[in-house]
Formats: C-alpha cells, sequence, structure tokens
C-alpha cells in the first residue's frame, strides 16, 4: 500500500485489486492492470476490482484533503454529456476531472432531441473527432452507454442509464457504509421506495451483493416486483421486515411523476406506509447509519430531522462522491 | 452464384434426381425424382430426355412456403423495403407467397391503394397478396369497404402494429367479415397494459431497467377476440402469438369448435428474452451467461441493448419460446409467419427503447425452423407444414408436390450451413439480431407458379 505519509518525497505505487497506479510523483511505470476500459455497470467488477475502487478513492480523498496536486489525467480531455437534467452528479464529476489534471468539456446536448433518440451516436461522433478521450454520459434510457460504447471510439463513464444502472453512486454508497460498518460481508442493508424505477438500486444491488451484504427491499408492491429473484435480495411485504435489525438502511428519491398508474394511491399513503423517520428506525441496528442518494423530498421518503440526524451520511456521500469518481477516472485512464 | 427470376419468366422445366420429398398434403416423405416441365409438376418418366437434370441427393423438396405476416414497406418506407426487394428477400428465403400488412404510408384502407400494391408487386418474384386495414387510417373507428376488397382477392383485413382496441368495432368487423370467408388478422396487444414497454416483463427486463410489457396485454385481447368470434361466427386469426397463456386459450376455442386460427413468428420461437441481455443462444439450448443468471452475470457491452433484438410483441421468456414450439409441433399453432418487418439504420442504430420494433425474417425464417428440427423440437414434415401447406390453405392457396399440379416447391439442403451477413441478404434492410450468427439450411431453388424464381448452387446430375 501506499505510505500516505511520505507522500510527495518517495517513490510509489498503490496497488487496487491488483492494480497498480502509478502516481505522477513516482517514476515508477505506468501500470496496465484494470482491464476495463469503460464503467457501464459495476456488473463488470469482480469483488478484487471493487475493493480496489474502494481503496484508491479512500487515497484520492486523502490527498484531496491535503489539496495536493494530481495530474494523472494530464493531457486528457473529459467530455460531461449530460443528456437529462443533473446537477450532483455532474458536478461531482467535474471536480473530479478537474483534481486530476483533466481538460473537462461541457457537451452542448440538447436534451430534448437526445431524448428523442435521434442524435447519441451523431453528437458523440463529433465529439470524439475533436478530442474528446472520456464522455461522462448521463442519458433517460436504460442501455444508452452501451449503444455509445460500441458505437464511438472514446472511454464511457455511465453516469446514469435510464432506470439501469449508476455505477459511481453504487461505488461510492459502498464506499460510505464500509466506512461506517468496517466490512459489508454478511451485513443486512435495507433500500427502500421506488427499485423498479431506480438505477441507483440496481447497481448497488450488484455492488452490496458482491461485497457481501444481504439486501432486504420495502416500497410499493409495483415498485419492488421482480426483485425477489435476485441473489442475495429480499422483498419485504412490511417496512418492519426490511428494517429489523438492518446495519445500514438506504431509502431512494420518490419521483413525484410516477406516483400515477398504480404505483401508489399518493404521497401521504407512501410517506404514512414508507416514509423514514427515527422511530421506525428503533427495529434497526443501534445507530444504524441512513443513506439517500439525493436530493431528498424532505418529509416524503424521509423526515428532515432524520435527514440532518447523526445517524445520516447523505453528506458523507457527496464527500465519497468526489474521491471515488476520481478513482473512477484514474483507473479507467490506466 | 445466385440468380433471382420472376413470375413470368419461361415455365421451368428439370428433373431434380433423389431428393426427399416432403409434401404434408399427402403425407408423403420419400427419397424420389421430380419432375417439371413447363411448370407442371409431371411423373418422372414423361419428362423430356433433354430436360435439364439436378442432383438432389441430400436435399429436401417442401412445397413453396407462404407467409402470412409481411411488411413490405411500399408505398411510403422504400428505404427499408420495396415490394421487388422484399420479394427477392422471399424467393432467397423459399418463399411463394407474401402476404403483405396494411401499416404502409399511407395505409392500405382502400380498394384504390390495395389495387395500386397489387398492380406494383405484378411479376415479381413471389406472389404478393394484399391484407387490407381493418379500419380507416388504421385507427380503429370506421371498418374499411370489406366487401369491395374482398371481390379483390385480399387475403384477410387487419391493423397490424395495433389491436382493433375497440371491442365494439372488432364485433361489428368479425360479424361483416363472417359471410365473406374473410379473416380479422389481430394483432393482439392491449395497449393500455403495454404502454411504455419496450421488451417483455420479467428477469431480464428487471435486470436492465427496462419496462416491460405483461403477458396479460395479449391474453386479454386473445380471449376478448375468441369471444367476438363465437358471438359472430367470424373468423378472427391471431398473428404472432408470443405467450403461452394466449396460446393456451386459442386451444381451448379450437377444441369448442370456435374458429380462431394463429400463427407465430420464428423469433418467437427460437429467441428469447434474454437476447435483449446480450445472449445468443437458441430457447432450446441449455441456458448459460447471462440466460442462465439473469441479474449476475456482467452484461456483454457489445451485444447487451441491441436494437436489433427490439420487436413487437416483445421476445418472450424461455417457457414461453419451448410452449410455442410444442404448439407447433401438436398443431394447435398453424402458421410460421415471419412479421418481416424492415428498417432503415437511421431507426434501429439508436437507443434501445428508441428504436422502432421489428426484425427481418424472411430470409431466416427456414433456418431457424430448421435449427429446431436439428434440436428434435420439431419433426420437419410439421415445420414444412406450418410453414407452407396450413397458411396457404387458410388464405385459399393450394400446396401438393404430386403430379399435375403447378410447381410451387422450395429446394434446400438442411445440413448447410451459411452466415447471415447483410451482404449476402436480398432484404434492402439488415435488422436481425442473427448478423454474424451460422444458421443451417441453404435454399437451392424455389420455384413459384412454375417459374424460377431464386436458384443457388444446383448441380448438374445423373
Amino acid at each position: 500500500m501506499l505510505d500516505v505519509a511520505n507522500g510527495h518525497t518517495t517513490r510509489h505505487r498503490s496497488t487496487t485489486g491488483g492494480v497498480v497506479v502509478s502516481w505522477p510523483d513516482s517514476d515508477a511505470p505506468a501500470a496496465t492492470g484494470w482491464p476495463h476500459r469503460h464503467l457501464l455497470d459495476v456488473d463488470q467488477l469482480t469483488r478484487d476490482e471493487l475493493e480496489g475502487c474502494l481503496d484508491l478513492a479512500v487515497e484520492m480523498r486523502e490527498r484531496r484533503l491535503r489539496r495536493e496536486t494530481l495530474d494523472l489525467l494530464r493531457g486528457e480531455v473529459v467530455g460531461l454529456a449530460f443528456c437529462e437534467p443533473s446537477t450532483r452528479t455532474r458536478v461531482s464529476f467535474e471536480l473530479a476531472a478537474e483534481a486530476l489534471g483533466a481538460q473537462v468539456v461541457e457537451l452542448p446536448i440538447d436534451v430534448s432531441s437526445v431524448t428523442k433518440g435521434e442524435s447519441l451516436v451523431d453528437t458523440l461522433r463529433t465529439l470524439e473527432r475533436t478530442g474528446v478521450t472520456t464522455v461522462i454520459l448521463r442519458h433517460s434510457m436504460s442501455g444508452a452507454p452501451y449503444l455509445a460504447a460500441r458505437s464511438v471510439p472514446v472511454r464511457i463513464v455511465n453516469a446514469g442509464d435510464g432506470s439501469h444502472a449508476h455505477p459511481t453512486q453504487a461505488l461510492l454508497d459502498a464506499l460510505t457504509l464500509r466506512d461506517a460498518l468496517g466490512s459489508l460481508d454478511g451485513r443486512k442493508i435495507a433500500i427502500v421506495g421506488d427499485i423498479g424505477h431506480s438505477r441507483v438500486a440496481r447497481s448497488n444491488l450488484h455492488a452490496l451483493t458482491s461485497l457481501g451484504a444481504t439486501i432486504w427491499l420495502a416500497g410499493p408492491p409495483a415498485w419492488v416486483r421482480g426483485f425477489e429473484a435476485w441473489p442475495g435480495v429480499h422483498v419485504a411485504d412490511r417496512l418492519e421486515d426490511a428494517l429489523a435489525d438492518a446495519d445500514a438502511v438506504m431509502t431512494l428519491r420518490i419521483q413525484l411523476e410516477r406516483e400515477a398508474g398504480g404505483g401508489v394511491p399518493s404521497l401521504r399513503e407512501y410517506t404514512a406506509r414508507w416514509g423514514l423517520d427515527a422511530d421506525r428506525l428503533a427495529v434497526a441496528q443501534t445507530g444504524a447509519p441512513v443513506l439517500h442518494p439525493g436530493p431528498t423530498n424532505e418529509g416524503v421518503e424521509i423526515t428532515a430531522d432524520l435527514a440532518a440526524s447523526e445517524r445520516s451520511l447523505i453528506g458523507t456521500q457527496v464527500v465519497n462522491g468526489v474521491a471515488m469518481r476520481m478513482a473512477v477516472l484514474a483507473l479507467l485512464a490506466q | 452464384m445466385s440468380s433471382f427470376g420472376s413470375l413470368d419468366d419461361p415455365a421451368a422445366t428439370f428433373v431434380l434426381a433423389g431428393a426427399r420429398i416432403v409434401d404434408p398434403s399427402t403425407d408423403e416423405d420419400a427419397i424420389r425424382d421430380l419432375a417439371v416441365v413447363d411448370g407442371q409438376l409431371v411423373e418422372p418418366a414423361t419428362a423430356p430426355a433433354d430436360a435439364a437434370r439436378f442432383e438432389g441427393r441430400g436435399l429436401v423438396v417442401g412445397a413453396g412456403l407462404c407467409d402470412l405476416h409481411v411488411h413490405l414497406r411500399e408505398p411510403g418506407m422504400e428505404r427499408a423495403e420495396t415490394i421487388e426487394s422484399g420479394a427477392r428477400a422471399a424467393a432467397h428465403g423459399g418463399f411463394t407467397t407474401v402476404c403483405a400488412m396494411p401499416n404502409t404510408d399511407p395505409p392500405l384502407d382502400e380498394p384504390a391503394r390495395v389495387a395500386m400494391v397489387l398492380d406494383r408487386a405484378r411479376n415479381r418474384a413471389c406472389r404478393v397478396r394484399v391484407i387490407a386495414a381493418a379500419t380507416r387510417g388504421r385507427e380503429g373507428e370506421r371498418i374499411t369497404e370489406v366487401g369491395e376488397l374482398a371481390g379483390m382477392g385480399i387475403a384477410g383485413v387487419s391493423d397490424d402494429g395495433s389491436v382493433v382496441a375497440s371491442a365494439r368495432v372488432a364485433r361489428g368487423l368479425l360479424a361483416y367479415l363472417a359471410p365473406l370467408g374473410l379473416p380479422l388478422i389481430e394483432h393482439a396487444e392491449d395497449p393500455a397494459l403495454s404502454a411504455g414497454s419496450v421488451m417483455r416483463a420479467g428477469e431480464t427486463a428487471t435486470r436492465l431497467g427496462l419496462a416491460g410489457w405483461p403477458p396479460s396485454a395479449e391474453l386479454s385481447m386473445v380471449e376478448r377476440d375468441i369471444a367476438l368470434a363465437q358471438e359472430t361466427g367470424g373468423w378472427v386469426h391471431i398473428t404472432h402469438l408470443s405467450t403461452a397463456g394466449g396460446l393456451d386459450a386459442i386451444r381451448r376455442a379450437k377444441q369448442g369448435g370456435i374458429r380462431v386460427t394463429c400463427d407465430v413468428t420464428p423469433h418467437h420461437l427460437a429467441l428469447t428474452d434474454a437476447w435483449v441481455a446480450g445472449w445468443r443462444g437458441f430457447a432450446w439450448d441449455e441456458p448459460t451467461g447471462v440466460a442462465a443468471d439473469p441479474f449476475g452475470a456482467p452484461l456483454d457491452a457489445l451485444l447487451a441493448y441491441d436494437p436489433a433484438c427490439r420487436v413487437n410483441p416483445p421476445l418472450a421468456s424461455r417457457a414461453d419460446a419451448l410452449a410455442l414450439l410444442a404448439g407447433v409441433a401438436d398443431g394447435t399453432i398453424d402458421a410460421i409467419a415471419t412479421d418481416h418487418a424492415p428498417h432503415p439504420r437511421e431507426r434501429k442504430g439508436v437507443e434501445f427503447g428508441a428504436a422502432a420494433p421489428g426484425m427481418i425474417g424472411l430470409e431466416t425464417a427456414l433456418s431457424l425452423g430448421l435449427a429446431a428440427v436439428e434440436a428434435g423440437r420439431l419433426q420437419l414434415p410439421r415445420l414444412l407444414e406450418a410453414l407452407a401447406t396450413r397458411p396457404a390453405k387458410l388464405i385459399g392457396e393450394v400446396r401438393t408436390l404430386q403430379p399435375g399440379s403447378v410447381a410451387d416447391l422450395v429446394v434446400f439442403d438442411p445440413a448447410a450451413r451459411w452466415r447471415v451477413e447483410a451482404s449476402g441478404l436480398a432484404s434492402a434492410s439488415s435488422n436481425t439480431p442473427l448478423l454474424g450468427m451460422e444458421l443451417p439450411g441453404v435454399v437451392r431453388m424455389t420455384v413459384a407458379g412454375g417459374r424460377i424464381t431464386y436458384r443457388e448452387g444446383l448441380g448438374a446430375g445423373g
């Protein structure tokens, strides 16, 4: 492992899941151990690779705290292609890429035309020709990053595709949970809310089960149906069953527009049956932390008091987000 | 070298020596010589001595294939297909008749438009029958002038692409059609249940985060139409059946004497919803990878979310596909029809959810059927009955390989393999997930109405 104390002055390399990252202040040869060109979802990562990502993010977090200059991505042009409104994920990636010395360009994408499926490949091809080497892609349609990865010769980092995947969110959640719990092995994690439409939930199911946790899902039947068959995942009929003895609880943003169509009668009833507050959490392990990928609808899926309490790791998730995205960009650039 | 012919070519004369003749019309399955003189099947002994002789050893002769469901895209979408290119694709696939669906632009919802297509379709590489729209503009409200259309030789009426959503209109149509002897061909999909969905509901859809339409979207319409057929005495034909539940309902209705028939596509028999996740095995193969472990196995970045796999109705579960195969084997399913749905690249080279639904099928249908035969899921005579004899009978055509009839047949090598490549397809489009795969069954000759419409690699024989 990296000798952090000697950070700037010694030759060193850090090993992450069998992958060797060369630091700019090291004259060690560039490593080539990371086998993935893209990050499309966490399902492509082995457990060792997952752990390696988390380890490297810890290191990035520390170096960032020390305000070290890192230029692992010097010469790279990172394009932010957000074909769907997003603030926090976009800013997090932007900060991460800049912290590593990359040039960052925001791609001028007309959200309305891309969501009609007209021009994603065309837009990305144009950008590749102008020198973009990595595209951070957010898209409203599941699978869009796969289309991009096979159509355009650039690295693709999936920043959220439809209801499918949000791999960097799952990695930062896993890091946050590992820091809080020590290890995920044998832990019970409850995830509450609209699992069916949630890319965060799906990627977390891959990541957290791969790291040894068991997941309990709770929410309106229309939103949790179909996940019973996922290995390592249980669907609870009652919220209490999911929360009982849980080591940590994650709740998801309720998309107000999805209330229609038979999913849930009203937000009031959702909150009454699945909203998280301190009383409901009493059945969980003492002090079990609470996560939320943000932005929260306070008073709907979680009370403002709980979100602001010391059990809440929501702020930590945001801090970890930048470090985790730095780690991902550094690994892909190997 | 392959070559195409047309229905106005000179009538063919040849002898094919020692091929396996499979003729469901007489239950014949025998190795013998087959002779065609001036387009007519004759006793081989009476063929002239100077007739061309082809070696038939290892080849199978079946009746000319008949496709109840194709989209030829003319008029209006000629970049995807024309009547000419579609007819050649048909001949290349062994088909001698195709029934063209009316969802062109403009739709075939009035006699003049049907007449135009029939006129353009004359003397192509296969016979083209027209299925007229069931309602004006395919809007589901006012029925088309079915009486006049019937006189023009249409094969049936359909608003394919959509169900006739109003039960009242569907009921009226079935009653009106009953004395004309024509079917209402139904695309059984309840739009309220399938709205927004891009694949079949199930484990793969859950994994992929794609909205899935539940089997009840088909079953509810099949059961509605069966009830309407029973009440009116009309004939309903369910096209591209895709669920075991729909099949069971049809089986029961047939046992009850209700006038219902159905077809299934080759891709709903051979492919499964796991293809959307990137799996590339047949329904009858042992599931591996993401088909065996739909939640855990990593997705293949090159194959997952392939828009070529987006089709309506969506690719079925493995259990559905195997049930449908059993339905073909036991005869509950009358026909295999391709739902050949060509699309240009710009409508397919997009996100899965934005891609136009449909895949081409005319040139791979026989091969997928033969793959099922190789796997022991179907008997060859039953396959050829479902691809030719039964569908032809439904639209008033005859298929037989006995002397005295017009030659209308396909000659194929069931053991030969070919690789599906865009450059090798006669269709103007290449939207099929089978590209790059090697399939059994190579068509050597297609003869429609006594004319050789396609020929490739037939050797002279003794």
